[in-house]
């Protein structure tokens, strides 16, 4: 869905190291779900990051539908494995507004500018070691920083380049469809 | 300065008279292929972008072949299934492979050069990762996503970056204990699970040149597991025999030029190479299987994309000729052309599947994706617990077959049918 026309992105934020992959994001058994059915979009939220193992915090409270974490910070190569839409589709319906990382998979990041669910956002430096799960943070993505209101630390993000217009028009179609290219 | 075999592809799909790593060009498709999985899921968002009463942007370019969730009593899988069938009737697309039928094939990724879908030269999107492995014939193809997947579904384009090249160099002869498995999981422990990220992985050398189809496809379709945006092979005279085989449709080769300049070259002497394993969990844990021969083995498996083809029962039977497995060992052809061949092709005067019943494997199930990546309970040979497991397929995250306490090790076929018989992870030399 399209974004809040404003730059700034604040929240809770939940914490993850290297190769988070797409088994751990939404484990295969909930990929019969069609994200485009509402019923089945929530269903997905609920089950976002259910495939980590059973020490983390769940990223969903049994239950519920939405996160209380609006912002995912992790280390390297976010989204590995699958071309599975389901796994950025489940973070934006459990509320994710981004995910602040090192560095992406290839596919997941495409997915995540298509679909508009979350700004796929990159660090300069790696701070899921800096960050703790619950701080709060706010994002400003017209000056690509990221503040821990929690710390009082600012942080330096990479420009989104061209896929920011298209994360914030709500993805590929809407972006094209503003763009009169279709 | 020379392009790339990517570049070309990409150039000539983009009716550019050159490209360069970087470039963001549309591109003309020439085959999407979907699934049972991601397939509903991207006609959904077809039909709410393009209308309900839309049409697919050429009913001949588009190839459905479910695979994922086929042999389950799951009331969502038998739902996406009939989504499938509806959208191709009403779309009179002549290539839907359904479940039930004598079309029925198994695991896509196989099915798609069997049925001669795959060309030198073409453009192939699918929604799925390990679309990849086509690169071994010479074309550019890679996975997409289900918004993607619409778009190309409407429109036979899809904008897309010009990826760097990665050239690995194979030369020097394959040992007979080591497969195409091996050579993939050793260059991705070398370079990372994200060590190609957007790159093209472009592999050459005389050590491919030997390897028939089925083991470059193996090699291709583990592109991804080191982030690849495609992997890719030059056409030669294997890869038009095999295709030749396939199809009556003209098949025209793309080669690289001889002077292009690829972003890294990886120079590797294969004759030095070892059966390994990749220990869990991620596919660039890579050891040698002598170095964990310690590790004990609860299951193994032999099946998928990358692992369940003929080749790979092949060598798995040569393994296991004449001896009893110590393991659950569960079997699964990637298609019905595997499992018809299975029963033809022989060893000694036995067929293969000869062969594994004797040596106690479970009974081979029907082709698909099977436990490869878990899916419904009822699945075969899917993890539910503790299991540790040494499997042919071609990732070992947590959770990948079914259960976050399963540990698997993913390993060439003469390895994991040398584990299987010692419950412990085998050097296949042992029994060779």
């Amino acid at each position: 869905m399209a974004k809040a026309d404003n730059d700034i992105i604040t929240g809770r934020t939940y914490v993850l190291g290297d190769n988070i992959d797409t088994d751990l994001i939404i484990p295969a058994k909930y990929l019969t779900l069609i994200p485009g059915i509402p019923e089945e979009y929530r269903k997905l939220g609920s089950y976002a990051l259910s495939g980590l193992p059973d020490e983390h915090l769940r990223f969903v409270a049994p239950g519920k539908e939405k996160s209380d974490f609006t912002v995912i910070i992790a280390g390297k190569n976010f989204g590995c494995g699958s071309s599975r839409e389901h796994a950025p589709v489940c973070l934006g319906a459990a509320g994710t507004q981004a995910v602040v990382a090192e560095s992406y998979a290839r596919i997941f990041f495409r997915n995540a500018v298509a679909t508009g669910e979350l700004y796929p956002l990159e660090s300069k430096q790696r701070l899921c070691d800096l960050f703790k799960t619950g701080d709060n943070i706010e994002i400003s993505l017209k000056e690509c920083l990221i503040t821990n209101m929690t710390s009082g630390s600012t942080f330096e993000l990479k420009p989104l380049g061209a896929a920011g217009p298209v994360v914030k028009a709500g993805g590929l179609f809407a972006y094209a469809h503003d763009e009169k290219m279709i | 300065m020379g392009a790339t075999i990517t570049e070309k592809i990409l150039a000539r799909a983009a009716d550019k008279n050159s490209v360069i790593p970087g470039d963001n060009i549309w591109v003309n498709a020439d085959i999407l292929l979907t699934h049972d999985v991601c397939g509903p899921g991207t006609i959904d968002i077809f039909k709410d972008k393009f209308g309900v009463d839309a049409k697919v942007w050429n009913p001949a370019k588009v190839v459905i072949i479910p695979d994922h969730y086929i042999f389950t009593a799951d009331k969502m899988a038998q739902r996406n299934i009939d989504i499938l069938r509806a959208f191709a009737k009403e779309q009179n697309l002549p290539h839907y492979y359904d479940v039930g039928t004598p079309r029925y094939k198994g695991v896509c990724h196989v099915a798609l050069p069997e049925e001669g879908h795959v060309k030198p030269g073409e453009v192939i999107f699918g929604t799925d990762s390990h679309t990849c492995t086509h690169g071994a014939f010479g074309a550019f193809a890679t996975g997409i996503g289900n918004t993607d997947a619409a778009f190309v579904m409407g429109t036979g384009k899809l904008l897309i970056k010009v990826p760097e090249t990665l050239r690995f160099i194979l030369n020097g002869i394959l040992p007979d204990y080591v497969a195409a498995k091996d050579i993939i999981l050793r260059i991705i422990g070398d370079i990372g699970v994200d060590g190609a990220t957007y790159c093209a992985m472009e592999f050459q050398g005389e050590a491919i040149n030997a390897l028939n189809m089925e083991e470059r496809m193996t090699i291709c379709n583990m592109a991804i597991e080191a982030g690849a945006k495609n992997g890719i092979m030059e056409p030669d005279k294997t890869t038009m025999n095999y295709l030749n085989a396939r199809t009556k449709e003209p098949l025209n080769q793309v080669h690289g030029d001889k002077d292009a300049k690829p972003a890294k070259i990886h120079n590797y002497d294969v004759s030095s190479f070892v059966p390994c394993v990749a220990e869990p969990h991620l596919p660039s844990n890579y050891a040698p299987a002598r170095e964990r021969s310690n590790v004990k083995l609860d299951r193994a498996y032999i099946g998928s994309c990358t692992g369940g083809k003929l080749t790979d029962f092949i060598m798995a039977a040569k393994i296991l000729k004449g001896q009893k497995v110590k393991i659950d060992t569960f079997l699964v052809p990637a298609t019905a052309e595997v499992a018809e061949n299975l029963l033809r092709e022989t060893i000694d005067g036995k067929s293969l599947l000869e062969v594994f019943a004797e040596a106690g494997c479970k009974d081979i199930a029907p082709p698909s994706c099977a436990a490869c990546l878990g899916g419904p309970e009822d699945t075969f040979g899917r993890a539910h617990g503790k299991e540790v497991i040494i499997s042919t397929t071609n990732r070992n995250f947590v959770n990948r077959m079914g259960s976050k306490q399963a540990s698997i090790y993913l390993a060439s076929p003469l390895t994991t049918a040398a584990s299987a018989i010692t419950g412990q992870i085998t050097d296949p030399r042992d029994f060779m």
